[in-house]
């Protein structure tokens, strides 16, 4: 009887499995991504998928291309020749704002917060562009976003000027909101501190606290645990997977440490050159012949095969 | 909440306080002028010190606003007080057209080009002879910036800025002004955010210059040069960029200042830059940095000290 139980219980679960193989869905994808700057080509033939749900990252050694890859995704830089969708929409054209509000988040490798204003602020900041998005087809038949702004985050110009109707609520709501995910990334006791003067580990933890502040369905962070000491890495590599596990959102990390990346993600692309190099799962990754020479380096390579095109 | 309240109930207190106590007939003038001059420096406050715009032009937007109430009182015998809202609409306006080109510039090159545009702007006035009577100046203006009038506009725009950054566009155009690349990534069109402290900023100017035409009587191209808007953006980084109490402190300071060696006038220009030096050695970041004067009374505010921002 209890092997039995034991055996329907097994078999619920490989169906519970199977289902949710078919629900994943694709949620960013690169299409052969070229880019050139002038004659350099800082990416080449890029194309990998993010799966919904997924925590994915990205290696490779210093200027492999990682961050422009990011700048890609995110709207910055458009790419000379390729697509990327995101959500069954090309967002190839879109410019950075428009990205932004169809819910991709990002942080940035070399900090860019709003330095003078309080952490607190800097969440608020991203905290109000909360966008619902819908889309609606226009005259020639093609699907476009719109973007309404969430009416729990917002209030009018009038409303702003005479600090009456929706901006007592909205106010009070946003801060209220800002104050719980500062308090998720632990900077709850600084939020009035201006941003600019936060240790550089606090800092981060403030980036990743206002990409989450806009409610994404992608976050990209770019170099999280660059310039922090091992203990801090350690905090961080659990703020991360924490953050994935709780707000169900999809992540793709860069980092060029490897053990960073090994330890978090289990899908991971790896670069070089500008071109992936390699894909798959941590073990996949270290035993890869190429990745290992990228990141040793070896005779051949030095002949700089990968450098050229 | 009672913090609003608060911050209301002290401009109208400060409004009544200048409307209401008894002023002979030049401390008045004083007055009056105090007020015109901190309504154009909250203009170009917000979009200098909060928006990171530098401009050298805003005298132009204030010249727009003083033509438009004058041609319209004096031409038209359009009753004042549509006349001062249409001088800050024409400015707005006309600012839209200009930020369209213009606003794409950033940095040091939009101060360039808006020094040329203030000079256009001023010389347009100055040959539009049939229109604006050119460098003759345009007399008979009726004194309608009165005492109370002038403090009227002065509480009423001054509450309207202070609520206008404790909101959404607030933090807006600081967004802007501190990092742009971020701001976009944060989902703001960042061109629009610039748009809107411009349009903001050329409605207070306009008013300011509506209610300086109400003031002098008389009015001339010669009144808005470059010097003018100059002055505008130094009473900006005296105050503190980023600080709008402290835009109003130097506002006062400087006027005060200005009008206590009216005596000796042909050394103003000698003491107003010395006083310009003097800040400027003493408090590199101006009179209050960037922050607000409250927040050295408040407790806990703990070192969000603003000077240290990255620029």
């Amino acid at each position: 009887m209890e092997a039995m139980k034991e055996v329907m219980k097994e078999a619920r679960q490989e169906v519970m499995k199977e289902k949710a193989r078919e629900n994943m869905r694709v949620l960013l994808e690169l299409n052969g991504i070229n880019l050139f700057f002038g004659g350099v080509q800082a990416v080449r033939d890029m194309s990998f998928t993010i799966m919904d749900d997924e925590l994915a990252g990205i290696i490779g050694p210093n200027g492999a291309g990682k961050t422009t890859v990011f700048n890609i995704i995110s709207g910055v830089y458009s790419p000379t020749s390729g697509s990327i969708w995101f959500r069954e929409q090309d967002i190839t054209p879109l410019m950075a704002y428009q990205v932004n509000r169809l819910g991709i988040a990002r942080t940035f490798q070399n900090l860019r917060l709003f330095g003078r204003s309080s952490a607190l602020e800097n969440v608020m900041t991203a905290m109000q562009n909360r966008y619902r998005y819908s889309f609606r087809e226009n005259l020639w038949g093609h699907l476009t976003p719109s973007y309404r702004p969430d009416p729990a985050y917002h209030y009018s110009f009038a409303e702003s000027l005479l600090h009456v109707g929706r901006w007592r609520r909205t106010e009070s709501h946003i801060r209220a909101r800002s104050m719980e995910l500062l308090d998720r990334v632990g900077l709850a006791d600084r939020a009035r501190q201006a941003a600019g003067t936060l240790p550089y580990g606090l800092q981060r933890r403030l980036e990743i606290a206002r990409a989450l502040a806009l409610d994404p369905k992608l976050l990209l962070l770019d170099e999280p645990a660059a310039g922090m000491n091992p203990e801090e890495v350690a905090g961080l590599n659990r703020l991360i997977t924490g953050i994935h596990r709780e707000f169900k959102l999809t992540t793709l990390v860069i980092e060029h440490h490897m053990d960073v990346i090994m330890e978090i993600c289990p899908h991971i692309v790896c670069m070089n050159f500008g071109a992936k190099i390699a894909e798959g799962s941590p073990e996949e990754i270290q035993s890869n012949p190429e990745v290992l020479s990228a990141y040793l380096g070896d005779e051949d390579d030095a002949d700089g095969e990968g450098v050229s095109a | 909440m009672n913090k609003n309240l608060l911050g209301s109930a002290a401009f109208v207190a400060l409004g009544a306080a200048l409307a209401f106590v008894p002023l002979s007939g030049y401390q008045e003038g004083i007055v009056v002028l105090l007020c015109i001059n901190c309504i154009a420096a909250m203009g170009v406050s917000l979009l200098t010190g909060f928006t990171g715009i530098f401009t050298l032009g805003h005298a132009a937007y204030m010249a727009l606003g003083a033509y438009t109430a004058a041609i319209m009182t004096v031409r038209y015998g359009i009753h004042w007080l549509p006349a001062i809202v249409a001088g800050g609409i024409v400015a707005v306006f006309v600012a839209w057209l200009i930020g369209i080109p213009t606003l794409r510039l950033t940095g040091d090159y939009y101060a360039i080009a808006s020094i040329g545009l203030g000079e256009a702007i001023r010389l347009i006035l100055e040959n539009w002879q049939s229109f604006t009577r050119g460098a003759r100046g345009f007399p008979g203006i009726e004194s309608y910036s009165t005492r109370p009038v002038s403090v009227v506009f002065f509480t009423v725009l001054g509450i309207f800025m202070f609520n206008l950054l404790d909101s959404r566009l607030g933090r807006e155009l600081k967004a802007s002004r501190d990092d742009r690349a971020a701001a976009s990534l944060m989902g703001f069109h960042t061109p629009t955010s610039r748009m809107k402290a411009l349009l903001l900023s050329a409605f207070y100017c306009g008013i300011s210059g509506a209610l300086l035409a109400g003031y002098m009587n008389f009015i001339q191209p010669s009144m808005f040069d470059m010097m003018k808007s100059t002055e505008l953006t130094a009473v900006v980084v005296f105050g503190g960029l980023g600080s709008m109490s402290g835009t109003l402190l130097g506002s006062a300071i400087i006027t005060s200042v200005m009008e206590y060696f009216r005596d000796i006038s042909q050394y103003r220009m000698l003491i107003y830059g010395f006083l310009l030096v003097v800040i400027m050695v003493l408090r590199p970041e101006g009179l209050l940095g960037s922050r607000e004067i409250w927040s050295f009374f408040m407790p806990a505010s703990d070192g969000s000290g603003g000077a240290r921002g990255r620029e």
